[in-house]
């Protein structure tokens, strides 16, 4: 029976996850260094821009120990933001032992910790790597010192390496053979095989990223999906090489694929359990988490004439992209559009970016919300997660809102400024211990709302990089929460509705009224912009009406120039928006949307 | 060389020529044409409009008017005027009813010079006035006063001018409806057979634009841009003079601005000197701005065009509605199709635009919105919205 291993790599982010990924690709021969993309595992655009993970990459390599052995090596790549912890969850479920990289300056950071959990969680072989010990700046005595007072492992058995110069890289697969010990589980057993990922071939359908843990799944098996009981017929399976290599069988401790005619990502639901049709198991593999979204939002297309292809661009995107959610809306100002749901704001802007360069799709985002609950008066609740779904407010009783426990590691010159921060964002509980000197924990619960919007950039920005945080749903809490609205003569701009904290509607509504009032171009009419709460007026801008457009003189003879701006400005039709008789451009939308403190 | 009749013949249609004079003795604050300060080039100058004349001479070979503009074309001598004159004249045929016009500075004119333009066939004159008050000629950075233009109108009139059109500029900051009134009237006491009236627009790259960027106001509020242009009309009007475009008014029929009409009926005109534009059957061009590189290229024997474009049907269309919108003339009404009907309808009811026979012409108020008119009669644009400037 062959050997096999399954592991992940898990770290902080810039630790140098990829890089790692990338050297031991390279050191099974599996390509030359001389044609090696940097960070192959990162294979979207957009992640090898913002050096961070967003879809899971798994790589099978076949690597033989000093004394000539075989042995399966299979690598699953994890998401390295907090946006995709769920991805993190199904990718660990699959592994016996992960690889914690922590970087030799920088030593253990809030999202090693977070790492340290999850894989704890799973029961995982954890073998610290400490990376880049050849920058002048590293430290490793401090970082094992971490790795014991913080993470409570053994230093001893943390492994010295730098990713990048290509020194330790034996030693990290000595100790993987060594200490992650081999997948349990037996072939002869029924076919239990775990869902971790699905991409969409616009050739071969679905491709299906399984761990078998008991069994064996051929080509020519009529397969059930668990969750769904829908039967497929197996088509191929395969293990994952730089591309895609098919086999005859994945046995019980296997990491590959199969397709089998699904059309549909949406169909494959992550954390689901393949089984055999004829000899199915009884229960479902435990261990996976149900993706939510917490973040929604509406997507419309810049121009209605494009709404066809956005709705294509849609239904191409969320192939890949399980976590994403949409359905179809429709608004008065903006016309049809879709409803959406994200794991968080950088899921959001992923999604956004990739529509934009993968689908040329430029879209309109309304303001995002979180899911907040209504307690009504007849006793039932309501979990709106939509401005046109506000309940009447005479039938609200109370509401509240999602509260996340926020972990925050910052050096300690930062502690009086990131407290501020938090209780600035309606922090309740804010605690704080030093870990070791000069370096402090700070725990505190904040609304969700508070900390999705740019919570990661001000942080980032009022410490310099410095601090680092992750966060947890934690419960729902009372909240003062209103439906501000924005009028233009009087006729509602529906998407701009949004759910806010009454202490930030009215400097929300100042903020928008103006914005719109530099952005909506001058009418024959007077042009009223108003924030409204319910009937009442909260802030107001007008827009004169314009009593002239005419140029005095065509100089010489140049109809050129004035040709040519007729011809732009027609061109500018397609991107306003009629509100009643007001037109209004969609970048007008755009800037009222703009999140500023 | 043939006689002119032949050239009658082949060409159904005479041009207009522009010669484009870009020299000035100062900058005025407000204008972002193409001039220099530097006199020395004239002689250059000079020699290259007759070169590139040469370079046309097959294209163009008749013309009925002829319009020196600039710049400050009365700050070339006589002299300079008499060789140009003369140097046309073997290039080009011009019709004998010639409209032969100069711009002329108030502090250019004198007797002896202005009959001496006469002789030289001159037939109209371009005063630019711009002001009978010498509070707004100061803000407006001019070497002359309101003595001097009334002087330098009398003047031109008793050289024997029967044509004598008048610059007028309204509309600066503060401006009061009172103070304008007067000054129209006055002005209309001296009988300009034309008169055009400018509202004053701050362009970008121009000492005007770069005062008002830092904040201050040089041009009056929207509102009174608005009364002064209709009470411009209203005075004009009653005193017999037509408002035949946006921005012109004329005694009478015969004295309206042939060359300048031109530009707005889409006939050939063809404009000689840096920076001037062109136009013949379905294709535009103008020349590079800059003196030096302008009689550089010419005397390298190479035209001087910066671009030439040439228009598309829809391109032309466009140009006829947008520029038959300027003017009382107006445009045919078959010329917008029946989708735009409801469109006029509005426009007619909201008193923009009425019909004439089988045209479609601007009111008063129309005139006032004449760059976006075009837009929303043709459906692309809703009506009574303003489109913003697009960006760059």
């Amino acid at each position: 029976m062959v050997s096999r291993r399954n592991f992940s790599i898990i770290a902080h982010i810039d630790h140098g996850k990829s890089t790692l990924a990338d050297r031991l690709i390279e050191t099974v021969g599996l390509i030359s260094k001389r044609d090696f993309h940097e960070q192959l595992l990162d294979t979207m655009e957009i992640e090898r821009e913002r050096g961070i993970t967003i879809k899971s990459q798994t790589i099978n390599l076949p690597y033989q120990t000093p004394n000539g052995q075989m042995v399966e090596l299979n690598l699953i790549d994890t998401p390295g933001h907090v946006d995709f912890s769920y991805e993190v969850s199904r990718a660990l479920a699959c592994c016996e032992g992960a690889l914690l990289v922590i970087d030799a300056s920088c030593g253990v950071q809030a999202q090693t910790l977070a790492c340290v959990y999850h894989a704890l969680e799973h029961n995982l072989v954890i073998i610290p790597v400490i990376n880049k010990i050849d920058l002048p700046t590293a430290d490793v005595e401090r970082t094992k010192e971490e790795i014991k007072s913080q993470l409570g492992l053994d230093p001893e058995e943390a492994l010295l390496c730098s990713a990048k110069e290509g020194t330790g890289i034996e030693n990290v697969f000595k100790a993987i053979v060594e200490r992650i010990p081999p997948p349990s589980g037996s072939p002869e057993k029924p076919l239990a095989a775990l869902i971790f990922d699905a991409q969409y071939d616009s050739f071969r359908g679905v491709v299906v990223s399984i761990r078998v843990f008991d069994g064996e799944i051929r080509p020519g098996d009529r397969i059930k999906l668990l969750s769904s009981g829908n039967i497929h017929q197996v088509e191929e399976v395969g293990i994952f090489r730089l591309r895609r290599e098919s086999c005859p069988v994945l046995s019980a401790g296997s990491v590959g694929y199969l397709i089998a005619g699904l059309k549909d990502v949406a169909e494959t639901r992550i954390g689901d359990t393949v089984t055999r049709q004829d000899r199915p198991v009884a229960v479902a593999l435990p261990g996976f988490r149900e993706m939510k979204p917490t973040v929604f939002c509406s997507l419309y297309p810049i121009s209605a004439e494009d709404y066809p292809g956005l709705a294509d661009a849609l239904a191409r995107y969320v192939l890949n992209d399980a976590a994403f959610v949409y359905q179809r809306e429709s608004s008065a100002a903006l016309g049809q559009g879709f409803r959406c749901g994200f794991l968080g704001m950088l899921h959001l802007e992923v999604v956004q970016e990739r529509l934009q360069r993968e689908f040329q799709q430029s879209v309109i985002l309304t303001p995002p919300t979180v899911q907040y609950r209504f307690w009504l008066h007849d006793g039932s609740n309501l979990l709106v997660d939509n401005p046109f779904h506000y309940p009447e407010p005479a039938r609200i009783r109370s509401v509240e809102e999602p509260y996340v426990q926020l972990t925050i590691l910052t050096p300690e010159r930062y502690l009086g400024a990131v407290i501020n921060l938090c209780l600035k964002r309606r922090a309740v509980q804010v605690r704080h211990r030093f870990l070791r000197p000069g370096h402090v924990e700070i725990d505190s619960q904040l609304p969700l709302a508070d900390v999705i919007f740019d919570f990661h950039d001000t942080l980032k920005s009022i410490t310099q990089g410095y601090a680092s945080f992750d966060y947890q749903p934690d419960c729902y809490r009372p909240a003062d929460i209103v439906k501000l609205d924005i009028l233009i003569n009087g006729e509602k701009l529906d998407a701009l509705s949004m759910i806010i904290h009454r202490q930030k509607a009215y400097h929300r509504a100042v903020q928008i009224c103006e914005k719109l009032k530099k952005e909506i171009p001058r009418h024959q009419f007077q042009i009223v912009i108003q924030g409204a709460i319910g009937g009442r007026i909260i802030a107001r801008s007008t827009i004169p009406a314009f009593r002239k457009d005419v140029t005095a003189k065509c100089y010489g003879g140049d109809v050129t120039r004035k040709r040519k701006l007729l011809e732009r400005q027609k061109e500018g039709k397609k991107k306003m928006k009629m509100v009643g008789s007001v037109m209004v451009p969609q970048k007008a939308f755009v800037a009222a949307m703009k999140i500023e403190e | 060389m043939t006689g002119k009749t032949d050239f009658l013949e082949n060409f159904s249609e005479p041009a207009g020529l522009y010669i484009h004079v870009p020299f000035c003795r100062f900058r005025c604050p407000y204008c972002d044409f193409c001039s220099t300060t530097d006199l020395t080039l004239i002689p250059l100058w000079r020699k290259s409009i007759v070169e590139e004349a040469k370079m046309w001479a097959e294209k163009f070979p008749f013309f009925d008017t002829l319009y020196f503009g600039g710049g400050t074309p009365s700050l070339l001598k006589i002299t300079d005027l008499a060789w140009l004159m003369k140097e046309l004249g073997k290039v080009f045929s011009f019709s004998p009813d010639l409209e032969l016009t100069i711009e002329t500075n108030p502090e250019d004119v004198c007797p002896s010079r202005m009959k001496e333009l006469r002789a030289w066939g001159f037939n109209r004159i371009s005063l630019g006035i711009q002001s009978l008050s010498d509070e707004n000629l100061s803000f407006l950075g001019r070497r002359h006063t309101a003595a001097m233009s009334e002087r330098a109108l009398w003047e031109t009139k008793e050289a024997g001018f029967k044509n004598v059109s008048v610059d007028l500029m309204y509309g600066l900051a503060n401006q009061q409806k009172q103070n304008w009134e007067k000054i129209l009237l006055r002005l209309l006491k001296n009988k300009p057979e034309h008169i055009s009236c400018y509202q004053l627009t701050i362009k970008e790259k121009t000492v005007f634009g770069r005062r008002q960027k830092r904040g201050e106001k040089l041009s009056a509020t929207e509102e009174r841009q608005e009364e002064l242009f209709l009470v411009t009309s209203a005075i004009l009007r009653s005193h017999g003079y037509l408002h035949y475009e946006v921005s012109n008014f004329a005694a009478g029929e015969d004295l309206k601005s042939r060359h300048n009409l031109k530009y707005w009926r889409r006939q050939p005109y063809l404009g000689l000197g840096p920076g001037a534009h062109s136009f013949l059957k379905n294709k535009r061009w103008w020349n590079v701005k800059q003196v030096k590189k302008y009689c550089q290229m010419v005397l390298d024997g190479q035209l001087p065009v910066a671009c030439t474009e040439l228009l598309s049907g829809q391109q032309e269309k466009l140009e006829k509605i947008f520029l038959g919108l300027r003017t009382s003339d107006g445009i045919p009404a078959n010329l917008v199709s029946c989708f735009s009907g409801e469109n006029f309808s509005l426009l007619e009811k909201k008193c923009f635009l009425q019909r004439k026979g089988d045209r479609i012409v601007p009111t008063e108020k129309g005139y006032l919105v004449c760059d976006v008119l075009p837009l929303w009669l043709s459906g692309d644009w809703p009506v009574l919205t303003l489109p913003p400037l697009p960006e760059k």
